[in-house]
This record gives C-alpha cells, sequence and structure tokens, in this order.
C-alpha cells in the first residue's frame, strides 16, 4: 500500500537494525551453531555447508530478479533436473562435452524465453504460466531418458562439480562469482534499475520509456539459463543426469529470497539480503542435521522459520507506517 | 435544543508534509442537507474518510447525537449509524442487487441464506427510495445511476442516519440527478442527516441547506445557504484573489510546437487536430470523461492509434510506444500519479533519473551514479522539492512533491513538448502555485506545455489558447481573451439529444 508515511526520528540501533535486518540474525544464527553445536565451526562443515547452498544461490541470483520484477518462476527447479539430463544424453550420444552443455544452456534459454513471452507479451499470470512449464518440463526431462538416471560417460567432465580451488569446491566458487555479478548488474546497470522500477510500478515505468516487456522477457531468459548452468553443475556433481533431481527447488529458492526482505509485490530486494537469506536457510538445515533432527522435523522447521520471517517483515512494517 | 445529529469537533489530521486538517468544527443538523465545499485538496475526502471509519484522525472528535465517538474501522462507523457513498461505489458487481443490499448480514436459516426473505427484503429497501430494479439482477449489468441507487438502498437497509455523497453526480445524466434529488430530499424528509460534497455551485444551491467551506484543511465557515451568493462562496473557497494563484503574464509564443493532424484511437469518437505552438500553454478543458487523457495517452503512444500524424517543430514523428515519443523530446505527466506516474517503493533519486539514466548510462549499460546524484539534487533543489533526501522513498512524499518529483523526472531529459494531465490534482494550493510557475517557466524556455484540466478556474488561469473536448471529439478551440467559465461549460455538456438516448 502506497500509505503516506514517514520515517520519524529513530534511535541509531533501532534504525541499524533495520537496515541490517536479516544480516543481524544470519550472525547471531551462526555465531549461536558454532558455539552450541558440536562439529559446526569446523572446516569439513564449512566446506559442506557451502557445497549445500551452492545451489540454491546460483539459481537465488536470478530469482531475485524475477521476484524483484514482481513475477515468479515455478519452473527452475524442472529445468535444473531436465539440461542434467539432456547435458547426460547430449554427451553420451556425441561424445562431445561442448555439444552436451550448450544443448543443456538452450533448453534452458528456450524455457525461460517461452515463460516470459507468455508472462510479459501475452500478460498471463506468472504463477499459472510457470507452474505449467514446470510440469511440462520435468516430464520432458523423464521422457528424455526413460525415467532413469543416466550415468555420464566423459569423466573430465566431472571436474567442473567435484573439484577444488584453494580448498574451496569449484561450484561454490561459481556461486560466489553468480552473487557478485548479479549484485552489480542490480546495483550498478540500467537493466537491474529497470527491473526494480518494473517491480514496482510497470505502468509508471511504461511511461517513463522503460521497455517493460523486454525486461521481464531478459529476465525468465536469464533465469532459464541459470537454472539450466546451475544444472549442468548438477550433473558433473552427481556424474549423472538425475530426472527426479531437486523436485521442490524452486519454493527452497524462493523461501531463501523471501526470508533476505525481497518483496513478493515487487520493487524491493538486494542481493546482500538475500545471500543471508540463503545462508540462513543453509544454516538451519546444517544444524539440524548435525543434531540429528529427523527430516520430517525438518520440514517444519523450515516452514516455520520462512513464515517467521514474512511475519517480522510485516510487523516491522506495520511499525514503520504507524 | 437537542444535540445536532452529527458533529466535528476540532478534526485534526497530519499526513508527512501535509496538514490535511486542522481543527476543523461544525456540526450538521438532523434533516438538513449540508454542502462540503472546498478546492482540491481543502480536506473535504479526508474529512469524508474519518466519518467513514477509514482514517483515525490525529487529534479531535466525532459526536453523532452528542455522543462522541471514536471510529476504529469502518465497521464501526456503519454501526453508528453513518454511511459514505463514494464516487467510486463499493458494490460487489458479481454480486445480485439484493446480495449486495445484504452484503454481510444475509437473512438466513440454520447458515443457509434465506433467498425468498432475501427476496422480498430487498424489494421492500428498493421501494422505500422508489427503485423497482428487479433484486436477482447483477450489479454489474446495471448502469452506473442504477448502482448509486443500490448504494443508497444499502446505507438505509444498514440504518444509517447520517449519509454523506461524495461528488455524487459527476457522471450522471440530467434526468438521473433530478431521481437522485429527489431521493436526498425524502431522506432529508425522515430526519436523516446528509452531508453533501460537490464542485458544481449550481446543486449546491438548489439542494442544500447549510454549507461549510473548508479551504488548505482549515474552517473557512459555516452558513446558512440563503444568505450567501455565488461569489461570496467562490471567495471563501478559493480565500484570495485568483489573479495571484495562476499569475498569467501573456507571452510570445514561438515557432511551430506540438501538431495533431486526424488523430484518431481508442476512447475518442473523431479524429482530432490541433497545433499548438512552442513556448505556448495550451489547455485542454471537458468533463470527465470527454477523452482528453486518451488524446494525450494518443499522442505520447501509450495508447495505439488507428490513424493521423503526430508533428514535434516540423519534424513529423513515428510514436508507437512512450520509449519512442521521449526520445523525440515528447513528455507526458500522467493524471494518476500513484497508479501511472511514481514507483512508490524507491527513492527520488531513482524516480527522478528513470528515464534519463539510460542516456547518461557508460556505454548504455551501466548506471552513471555520479551524474544521477548530481541531476537528483539538482532536480530538487530547481523545483523546491520538500524531501528530507534524495534517498527517501517517493510514497512518504506529499501529491504536490510527488509531482514535482515527475516533472524532475522530464527536466532531465531534452523536452520539446511537455503533456500535463490534471496537473495539480489533489495538490494543495501553494504547490499549485508552484506548478503554474513551473510551467511558466518551460513556455518561457520554449517548451510547447499541453496541460489538461477539470478545474475552469485553472483552465482560464493559466493557458494561452484553450481547446474544449465533448464526448472524444475536439468541440471547439478558443483564444484566452473569448473564454469564459459559461463558454466553456456550454461547450463541454454533452448535447441534449446524446443526453436523451
Amino acid at each position: 500500500m502506497a500509505n503516506d508515511t514517514s520515517a520519524p526520528p529513530r534511535k541509531p540501533i533501532a534504525d541499524f537494525l533495520d537496515r541490517a535486518g536479516m544480516l543481524v540474525v544470519l550472525a547471531i544464527l551462526f555465531t549461536g551453531c558454532s558455539l552450541f553445536v558440536e562439529n559446526f565451526f569446523s572446516l569439513a562443515n564449512m566446506r559442506g555447508l557451502a557445497l549445500s547452498v551452492s545451489m540454491t544461490g546460483m539459481v537465488a541470483c536470478t530469482m531475485l530478479f524475477c521476484l524483484a520484477a514482481g513475477d515468479f518462476d515455478l519452473s527452475i527447479g524442472s529445468v535444473v533436473a531436465c539440461s542434467g539430463v539432456i547435458a547426460a544424453v547430449v554427451m553420451n550420444k556425441t561424445n562431445s562435452i561442448t555439444l552436451g552443455v550448450l544443448s543443456a544452456l538452450t533448453l534452458g534459454a528456450t524455457v525461460g524465453l517461452t515463460n516470459g513471452y507468455i508472462v510479459a507479451k501475452l500478460r498471463i499470470n506468472a504463477l499459472i504460466t510457470t507452474l505449467a512449464t514446470m510440469q511440462i518440463v520435468r516430464g520432458c526431462a523423464l521422457i528424455a531418458c526413460g525415467g532413469v538416471a543416466v550415468g555420464i560417460q566423459r569423466e573430465d567432465f566431472f571436474v567442473l562439480g567435484n573439484s577444488s580451488v584453494l580448498g574451496v569446491p569449484t561450484p561454490v566458487w561459481i556461486t560466489v562469482a553468480c552473487f557478485t555479478v548479479f549484485g552489480l548488474v542490480l546495483n550498478r546497470t540500467v537493466f537491474g534499475r529497470d527491473t526494480l522500477a518494473v517491480g514496482g510500478n510497470a505502468e509508471a515505468a511504461h511511461l517513463a520509456g522503460i521497455p517493460v516487456v523486454r525486461v521481464k522477457i531478459a529476465i525468465f531468459t536469464l533465469q532459464g539459463l541459470m537454472a539450466a548452468f546451475a544444472g549442468i553443475v548438477l550433473a558433473s556433481k552427481y556424474t549423472s543426469g538425475q530426472p527426479n533431481a531437486l523436485t521442490a527447488f524452486e519454493l527452497d529458492v524462493i523461501s531463501a529470497c523471501v526470508l533476505g526482505g525481497v518483496s513478493l509485490t515487487g520493487g524491493v530486494g538486494s542481493m546482500a539480503f538475500v545471500i543471508a537469506g540463503v545462508l540462513i536457510m543453509g544454516i538451519v538445515q546444517n544444524a539440524m542435521n548435525l543434531l540429528n533432527v529427523d527430516s520430517f522435523y525438518q520440514y517444519v522447521a523450515r516452514g516455520s522459520i520462512l513464515l517467521a520471517a514474512v511475519l517480522f517483515d510485516r510487523w516491522k512494517r506495520r511499525k514503520q507506517s504507524a | 435544543m437537542n444535540a445536532p445529529a452529527l458533529r466535528f469537533d476540532r478534526v485534526s489530521m497530519e499526513f508527512p508534509g501535509v496538514k490535511a486538517l486542522q481543527e476543523v468544527s461544525f456540526a450538521v443538523r438532523a434533516g438538513s442537507i449540508h454542502a462540503l465545499m472546498g478546492e482540491n485538496g481543502a480536506g473535504k475526502s479526508t474529512l469524508l474518510k474519518i466519518l467513514s471509519g477509514a482514517y483515525r484522525p490525529t487529534t479531535g472528535t466525532i459526536a453523532i447525537d452528542g455522543e462522541t465517538h471514536a471510529f476504529r474501522s469502518t465497521g464501526d462507523a456503519l454501526n453508528a449509524g453513518v454511511a459514505v457513498i463514494y464516487q467510486e461505489l463499493h458494490l460487489v458487481p458479481e454480486m445480485t442487487v439484493a446480495e449486495n443490499l445484504f452484503l454481510g448480514h444475509l437473512p438466513q436459516r440454520l447458515g443457509w441464506v434465506n433467498r425468498r426473505e432475501l427476496a422480498r427484503a430487498a424489494r421492500r429497501q428498493l421501494e422505500l427510495i422508489g427503485e423497482t430494479i428487479d433484486p436477482d439482477t447483477k450489479v454489474g449489468r446495471l448502469p452506473l445511476a442504477q448502482r448509486q441507487m443500490v448504494e443508497i438502498a444499502k446505507a438505509l437497509t444498514r440504518g444509517a442516519r447520517i449519509i454523506a455523497f461524495d461528488e455524487p453526480t459527476s457522471s450522471l445524466s440530467d434526468r438521473e440527478v433530478r431521481r437522485l434529488f429527489a431521493i436526498i430530499r425524502d431522506l432529508r424528509a425522515r430526519g436523516c442527516a446528509i452531508l453533501y460534497v460537490s464542485h458544481r455551485m449550481e446543486e449546491i444551491f438548489e439542494l442544500c441547506d447549510e454549507i461549510t467551506i473548508l479551504r488548505d484543511g482549515l474552517h473557512v465557515a459555516t452558513s446558512e445557504l440563503k444568505t450567501l451568493t455565488r461569489d461570496q462562496v467562490v471567495r471563501q473557497m478559493v480565500g484570495r484573489d485568483l489573479a495571484t494563484v495562476y499569475h498569467y503574464t501573456p507571452h510570445p509564443a514561438g515557432g511551430p510546437g506540438l501538431s495533431v493532424k486526424g488523430l484518431f484511437g481508442p476512447g475518442l469518437t473523431e479524429p482530432c487536430t490541433f497545433a499548438a505552438r512552442a513556448g505556448e500553454i495550451f489547455g485542454f478543458f471537458g468533463l470527465v470523461g470527454a477523452g482528453r487523457s486518451e488524446l494525450l495517452r494518443l499522442i505520447f503512444g501509450a495508447e495505439q492509434k488507428t490513424a493521423g500524424s503526430v508533428t514535434i517543430c516540423d519534424d513529423v514523428i513515428a510514436v508507437r510506444s512512450p520509449r519512442d515519443a521521449i526520445a523525440a523530446g515528447l513528455v507526458l505527466c500522467p493524471e494518476d500519479r500513484k497508479k501511472d506516474g511514481i514507483v512508490p517503493v524507491r527513492s527520488v533519486l531513482e524516480n527522478i533519473n528513470l528515464s534519463a539514466r539510460r542516456r547518461k548510462a557508460r556505454g548504455g549499460v551501466v548506471i552513471d551514479e555520479t551524474w544521477e546524484q548530481s541531476n537528483a539534487r539538482q532536480r530538487i533543489e530547481q523545483l523546491r522539492v520538500r524531501t528530507p533526501s534524495a534517498q527517501q522513498l517517493i510514497r512518504n512524499l506529499s501529491g504536490g512533491n510527488q509531482q514535482k518529483v515527475i516533472l524532475g523526472r522530464w527536466l532531465s531529459e531534452t523536452v520539446r513538448v511537455i503533456l500535463l494531465d490534471e496537473p495539480t490534482r489533489g495538490i494543495d494550493v501553494g504547490a499549485k502555485s508552484e506548478i503554474y510557475a513551473i510551467m511558466r517557466t518551460l513556455a518561457r524556455d520554449g517548451v510547447c506545455v499541453i496541460m489538461v484540466s477539470s478545474e475552469l478556474p485553472e483552465v482560464l488561469g493559466v493557458a494561452d489558447r484553450i481547446a474544449v473536448m465533448r464526448e472524444g471529439k475536439i468541440a471547439a478551440i478558443l483564444d484566452r481573451a473569448d473564454a469564459t467559465e459559461e463558454g466553456l461549460l456550454r461547450l463541454a455538456l454533452p448535447l441534449e439529444a446524446a443526453r436523451a438516448s
């Protein structure tokens, strides 16, 4: 709501907490886990933790753009799986890593472009559109491999997902690079600023000369490409294309973004907070694993955290507008 | 003597940067029709929103039959017998008339809606106001005038004794206005207290018993209407000589500015042709729905034209989208700032640079932050935008300052023609004269300024020439010297023949 609100003079601490928000929560959570959870603050666990959030992290970068523009994309989990399968199948057929990677990326871009065209140009609701493509693409993944995982024969391909540079796994480096690049794109480029303007008020953006349709199509295409790329990394890590991989992955990614304060109505979002969101989800999961919490309870815990974050955000906004 | 049916007691309402109401006190008697008048931004709608429970006043109280109430919600107001009937009606179009009338308290038996009882009760309610609509009709299928009747019946269904009307006649035909007045008079005879908000002077004098005038959030006077003349009311509303608000100074017009030939598209009924020169302030007057905003949107490329051409300074430009228009130096400040103008969740700085930043970006890609900062600072200074900082979210600014930010957005571009759609709607008088000053400066610098306005005094006070639109076409173009209030109104009103159909 565009309520008329002003920032009343606030105490510096409250102001800091307000600005830092989830970063503070992340710091407290990290310190708490390091102190009270055995084996949490160890090199091996840190590496595992980083690796476990690398997939979510990569795709969260482009999901941030999607949400900031006021849309979202449910098809990413399927795209990750399908591109992995396609990469595996093509690589085995042609014995060429390049062709495998290219065909996976082509698939991702095509799905993204289709999503974008339908949502932006034909003005169909993003939820419905991507719900449909999510199922179509998952189906295609299963069809392409007959429902069973495809082992990849080219072993040099496994380097991408299983090597380390300076003791840090390669997928983690990739994720860090994505955070940096997309963070800069959001803040420092016309495209990034346009994305936020489109999400904040599409009609005003259109009347200010921003090519709204083009921006949205670009965002969805990027999102598809990114998911396909994540799928390639995953296939390399698993040494196979898994058609059933990452179901409900899209929900993890959206949760992480929302936890990082990205508004579902668009126009608000920053990379630093999304990173915080991704890490919070990862740390909670990791700590619960270390504490041997039953996976059934883990679902309950993760859902509760998401709900708490959203309620906290609403409460904060209420307080501001009071 | 009995306590008045409704009494506002030192009601104040503050929004950031705007005192919408300051200690407003007046009373409305039962069995009377009380006019509430004031310019846009005088505080009428704020007062109605407080009455309806939508806003809680910063200080002050409302008393009903002498009993003080603090409405916490619109439900509270309804329970206290208050109904506010807005311009945009609050009915559910997909439901039937009967369901709308009893929305929230449908007659039921064991949780099931009692259809027969519902229809009977609805018919009875409609008869009370002499309406014979079939209660089973979907509200969405009714013409606007009848929907308004349903809204009135709904207010009565809830036992409202204090009924406020917000510009109820703005989209009614003459005959429908007669019907409405008969019903309002009937409500008065039944002892209701009526608060009637309208801009139309004739209606006020015909219908109302008393009048309260607000100006800039202050209560100016409450008087018997019989004791006042039209001129006195206007003077109380404006509070100053009109000439000082508009500051019209004749200035020479330059070469060709915007020329529109045979432009046609959605919202128009005839192709439109006009030419405004550089350095000229060209006004468009007309009633709501006359096609003025539609014409501007067609010129700007926000709507696709089906025929005609647009020429700027002798260059024919092909405008297929706002983007093309802006590139050609043709810009638009839209009528609905909140919906079409600002990006509310972003800062003043971003809203100023929204358009021009792409031309200043390095390689067209990377934002030039130094330029953005200095441009924002410059526009804030130049237009005297009142904001704590350039980082402030624009939604926290008052309407006048938001409008200045949008003007600043366009001043960051090279502008040859600026289209202003109701540039001072909902803006307080002080900010209004600043906006007029900006328009004059633009014109002096050779920009062709096109202004759409529904306010007669504004058009007459600001424009060099005035085009009057009626029913989707340009009815006439007048020189400032030839334009009078009566003349413009006569041209703007739909023809009698068209009205009867």
